[in-house]
């Protein structure tokens, strides 16, 4: 065993570098986004900056704790990490503290815990473990099940508390499943039905399973290259929907247009399911498969989306969508945000100078909106160099990750990665108004021992992997 | 094991660096290329001025205006734009002490080193246009517009409530409200408060650092306007409410007069009450104080928070309800030899019959009209028959709240059974324990108020709305104040009854209130004495006119005065003269001169004085 005299040695300085970086410029910028006259100390320890100074310290020692610790450790205990970080997400129901109608935290005295923060690298782990066995086989979907079921079970137990922000957060590690092998068909669905469920909110549901229909007919055309054909399925579903749609019409209590058109595409799936025996057009049935599921999405997504989302989640994506512009509601957030990086200018206010006083108006600037201090304070350039560090930092993991040698130690670098790019895309889109208003923190950035503790312990078993890269693990 | 998927690892790069390119440039966007979030100097700052909302104006019934606002100031302190200033002139033009200055500016700092706090609340427009041209030596500092009530006429004050800052309590319970926010207190102010507030604006401002206004942010972009409160529009008749605390003025009591046909207050007069602009801007903590301390207690609303024995005002009622238990005909006449048994009666002819007994007050036919209520052979026992008694008065509105918009009104009194059970042990009392009720005195208790329904419901033959003094606001209408209560008591009964009060104002020798009659209008009324155990009786009167198709109804009580007839019922005539005619006739002018110079208040400190 040499691990001892080589792992310092071994471990990858850019990473480190730039991590370090990072904590101690965020660490910097909470102390201008809630600095306060009366305690101008950075390391008073009654104010964000100087807790964060503790977190900071905390976080480096578990860094050298991760370091110190066997590779094969990761490798074997995952599954119990994994097993106690989902226990851990159970108990919250029951003695998680609620603050603002979630329960994602346990606070022992002083210090709160989220254990969702910890949850990320444990499901990072365990997903590195199993593909570790069944990566080549990711086409089946015996195969692909246990591993979406891995990143399903926590985002259902955080999108309960309810914690959206988390939620979205472990779907970013079908990425990982995608670069090992799942079907491009697969991943391009998902990209389909985040796109669908914004038009879902969008469009009033008939409206959108209308074009919906007659896309499938041009389709429809395009693949069978014979107009008649589109045209005769077109006429069929008209035959069924006209006649349907009178007699509702006629009804006291008439049925929504939504549920006419449900029924009539059902019924003339009768008679395409014949066209399709008999000429075995398997593409027109591929494509009747892909209405008929894209029109039961939308009508999920609408059900789930009035009868599941809290108030001001909804708010938050219907203001993303334009639906509403409310200065005073959760608009004013992202208005109060804009005004503040765009108020930056090209080089910033400088250091300190940040004049607005987002103190009252952007309420988690410290946090999740710890962005806008840097655009404010240091401008397009700070903003810049900002991106540059993540583009850096990500790019060098998919580096260090195609590097590994065993397939665990690979795939847990690109479920590192994938956590911490959508953190940092969600997280800035947000404060520049590209994507809604949802609360996760800006990685090594914002306020919080949790999530800086979780993101270090996350990085730094990578790190700790690669460092041991030529090493076998078993 | 080959890696076979080891290309998509392109696929993965190449969309994390488009993803940093679309970040990148809509900063670029957002930072550089467009003005509208792009500050012009680095000096420059925003400000955010909360842009208040007029409180919606208040008219009365015939659309005058009762409240409207006035221009004030705050002056507003950012503690992080402050810098090294005049203190002494800054002080001197505001007309405070430099201790008051450190004070403010520490409370300032403490509440928020980078937002804007109210320095000094409410200058007036003529201190403010004085400051304001030396404001540009105080950086940090600047002025916000609010605006304050202001009263057409110095009447109505119980009715209209009056407008405060926002304590923390009301914070905690209405995230609307933010420090310094205006709230309404009691009457019309708090019972209409989301009608009237508006909607508070933002407006964004840029500010050098001379804390001169440089221009509006964005040209505007991210701006809201105010939006003023709804108008209300009262029940009220301002001239009639004017001319019912002239009428109390120097007197103790209330008035309280009601359109039977829909429940509209149209005056409500508490007295002695006070001028309500001493309720606003910054004198009105000190006033409030001064009030809170008057021993004649101002702000007390006797109207519906004062409840009193109603007196022989209550015999039309008892009545009505002998009349529709059958206990008694109109004809049913008993005789009256100065009273009955230990209640004692004025002389009068005897015997009388319903209509006699109301014209002249007869306390002994009505204490035998109320022994057949209570003897009822109809019911079991005599607490059944109290039972069946007292829901009738509970369908007049008596006991229970009318849940009018004033959150105060109190619900006064008719005793439960349980109340005589305690101390007479059950069934241990009868009709002659109790008989005091059947001339309104013992433990019943009514407001001026609901006395004034009672009346209202008696004008109408057996129904009532329940009273309010809001017509509409914002347009719209209070739909449930249009829900109509009926008494289940035989209209025909009501008229009978209503003879009696007409022949009380009209009749001849006997008649108690001929003092109420007017020449052209058939008045239907009936006094009433209570008796006051801490001084002189009080007077009461209840009317309604005109006899047929009322317009008014009243309710008039002047305390520790004597009879009802002497003073309640003049001021309750001329009340319903000026309401009816506009004005008051020669004929009656020698009631309004005897009633304006009546001094009770005055009459009883002198009396107080030669005690000492
Ligand atoms: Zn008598």
């Amino acid at each position: 065993m040499t691990r001892n005299i080589n792992i310092w040695k071994r471990v990858d300085k850019p990473v480190v570098i730039v991590y370090l970086l990072m904590v101690i410029m965020g660490w910097f910028n909470i102390y201008a986004a809630v600095f306060n006259e009366e305690h101008r100390e950075i390391l008073d320890f009654s104010q964000r900056y100087g807790k964060q100074f503790i977190w900071i310290v905390a976080a480096l020692i578990l860094a050298v704790l991760v370091m110190v610790t066997d590779a094969r450790f990761y490798f074997f205990f995952y599954w119990v990490i994994y097993g106690i970080m989902i226990v851990m997400l159970i108990l919250l129901f029951f003695f998680g503290k609620e603050i603002n109608g979630s329960r994602s935290w346990f606070e022992f005295g002083f210090v709160s815990l989220q254990p969702s923060e910890f949850a990320k690298f444990a499901t990072a782990l365990a997903l590195a473990g199993y593909l570790n066995y069944h990566r080549q086989e990711l086409t089946r979907f015996r195969i692909i099940m246990p591993a979406l079921g891995i990143i399903l079970l926590p985002a259902i137990l955080t999108a309960a508390q309810p914690d959206m922000g988390s939620t979205i957060v472990f779907f970013a590690l079908i990425l990982v499943l995608f670069r090992e092998g799942m079907s491009p068909y697969v991943f391009v669905s998902g990209l389909l039905m985040i796109i669908l469920f914004f038009l879902a909110l969008l469009l009033d549901n008939y409206m959108l399973e209308l074009i919906l229909t007659g896309l499938a007919f041009f389709l429809v055309w395009l693949v069978t290259r014979k107009l008649k054909v589109a045209l005769a399925g077109a006429g069929i579903v008209l035959l069924i929907g006209g006649p349907l749609f009178m007699l509702n019409h006629s009804l006291n209590e008439p049925a929504s247009y939504n549920l006419i058109i449900i029924i009539t595409l059902l019924v003339s799936g009768l008679f395409f399911a014949y066209y399709i025996y008999q000429k075995k057009a398997l593409g027109v049935l591929v494509i009747y498969a892909f209405l008929i599921s894209s029109v039961l999405y939308i009508n999920t997504v609408d059900f789930v989306f009035d009868n599941f989302l809290r108030s001001h989640q909804k708010e938050r994506v219907e203001i993303m969508l334009g639906f509403k512009s409310d200065p005073h509601g959760t608009g004013y957030n992202l208005n109060q945000s804009l005004i503040s990086i765009g108020s930056g200018g090209f080089s910033g206010k400088g250091f300190l100078r940040g004049t607005q006083t987002k103190f009252k108006f952007v309420p988690a600037q410290s946090t999740d909106f710890i962005f806008c201090t840097v655009g404010e304070e240091w401008g397009f350039l700070g903003s810049v160099l900002i991106v540059g560090m993540y583009l850096f930092l990500l790019l060098r993991l998919i580096k260090l990750a195609e590097r590994q040698r065993s397939v665990f130690s690979r795939t847990y670098g690109y479920g590192v990665m994938s956590i911490l790019f959508i953190h940092f895309f969600i997280n800035l889109g947000m404060t520049i108004g590209l994507v809604p208003v949802i609360g996760i923190p800006l990685p090594f950035f914002s306020y919080g021992g949790s999530s800086l503790w979780g993101f270090t312990i996350m990085l730094f078993i990578f790190l700790r992997l690669d460092a041991s890269r030529t090493e076998h693990l078993i | 094991m080959k890696d076979l998927f080891a290309a998509r690892k392109y696929f993965i790069i190449a969309m994390i660096i488009i993803a940093c390119v679309i970040l990148i440039a809509r900063l670029f966007v957002i930072q550089v290329v467009k003005d509208v979030y792009r500050l012009s100097a680095d000096n420059n700052v925003l400000r955010y001025v909360t842009q208040y909302p007029a409180r919606g104006l208040i008219y009365d019934r015939n659309g005058n205006l009762m409240v409207f606002n006035q221009a004030a100031y705050d002056l507003m302190v950012i503690p992080s734009q402050t810098s090294t200033m005049d203190t002494a002139l800054f002080c001197e033009d505001l007309e405070i002490s430099t201790d008051v200055f450190r004070e403010r500016m520490k409370a300032a700092r403490n509440y928020s080193y980078r937002a804007p706090s109210i320095f000094l609340k409410q200058i007036s427009a003529e201190s403010y246009a004085k400051f304001q041209e030396k404001i540009f030596m105080f950086p940090g500092f600047y002025v916000q517009p609010r605006t304050l009530r202001k009263y057409s006429k110095p009447v109505g004050a119980h009715i209209l409530g009056y407008v405060s800052e926002v304590d923390e309590i009301q914070i905690k319970k209405d995230p609307y409200y933010k420090p310094g926010d205006y709230i309404g207190k009691l009457g019309i102010e708090e019972a209409y408060e989301k009608e009237l507030r508006g909607t508070k604006g933002v407006k964004i401002f840029l500010v050098d650092v001379y804390s001169r206004v440089k221009g509006s942010y964005a040209e505007g972009a991210m701006d809201t306007a105010a939006a003023q409160g709804n108008d209300i529009i009262s029940s009220i008749d301002l001239d009639l409410q004017e001319y019912g605390e002239r009428l109390m003025e120097n007197k103790t009591g209330s008035i309280v007069a009601i359109e039977p046909a829909s429940g509209e207050i149209l005056a409500l007069i508490s007295s002695p009450g006070y001028d309500p602009e001493l309720l606003v801007g910054r004198a009105r903590s000190e006033n409030f104080l001064k009030l809170s301390a008057d021993t004649l207690l101002p702000l007390f609303n006797r109207a519906f928070m004062a409840s009193y024995p109603p007196g022989s005002t209550f015999k039309p009622v008892n009545g009505l309800i002998a009349l529709q238990e059958k206990v008694i005909v109109p004809s049913t006449s008993f005789s009256c030899n100065n009273g009955y048994l230990f209640v004692g009666c004025h002389s009068h002819s005897s015997p009388l019959d319903l209509k006699g007994g109301i014209m002249n007050s007869c306390n002994a036919y009505f204490c035998q009209t109320f022994r057949r209520i209570l003897e009822n052979p109809e019911y079991s026992s005599v607490t059944e028959a109290y039972e069946k008694w007292r829901s009738y008065l509970t369908q007049f509105g008596f006991g229970t709240k009318l849940e009018t918009e004033f959150v105060n009104e109190l619900p006064g009194l008719v005793p439960a059974p349980a109340y005589y059970d305690r101390f007479h042990g059950k069934n241990g009392w009868r009709a002659l324990t109790v008989i005091s009720l059947a001339i309104g005195q013992g433990e019943i208790g009514a407001t001026p108020l609901q006395m004034a329904n009672m009346t209202a419901a008696i004008a109408n033959r057996g129904y009532y709305f329940t009273p309010h003094v809001v017509r509409s606001a914002g347009g719209e209408e209070g739909s449930r104040f249009r829900t109509r209560y009926d008494i289940e008591i035989d209209s025909a009964n009501f008229e009978e009854v209503i003879l009696g009060m007409e022949a009380a104002v009209n009749g001849g020798a006997g008649a108690t209130a001929r003092i109420a009659a007017m020449p052209d209008v058939v008045v239907c009324g009936k006094t009433g004495t209570v008796q006051n155990p801490h001084g002189k009786d009080h007077s009461v009167f209840i009317a309604f006119a005109p006899k047929d198709d009322p317009e008014i109804a009243i309710a008039v009580y002047v305390e520790n005065s004597g009879f009802g007839a002497t003073y309640a019922a003049p001021v309750a005539s001329l009340m319903i003269e000026k309401y009816l005619k506009k004005e008051i006739s020669a004929a009656s002018g020698w009631k309004e001169k005897r009633m304006l110079e009546l001094d009770l208040i005055g009459i009883k400190s002198d009396q107080r004085d030669e005690e000492h």
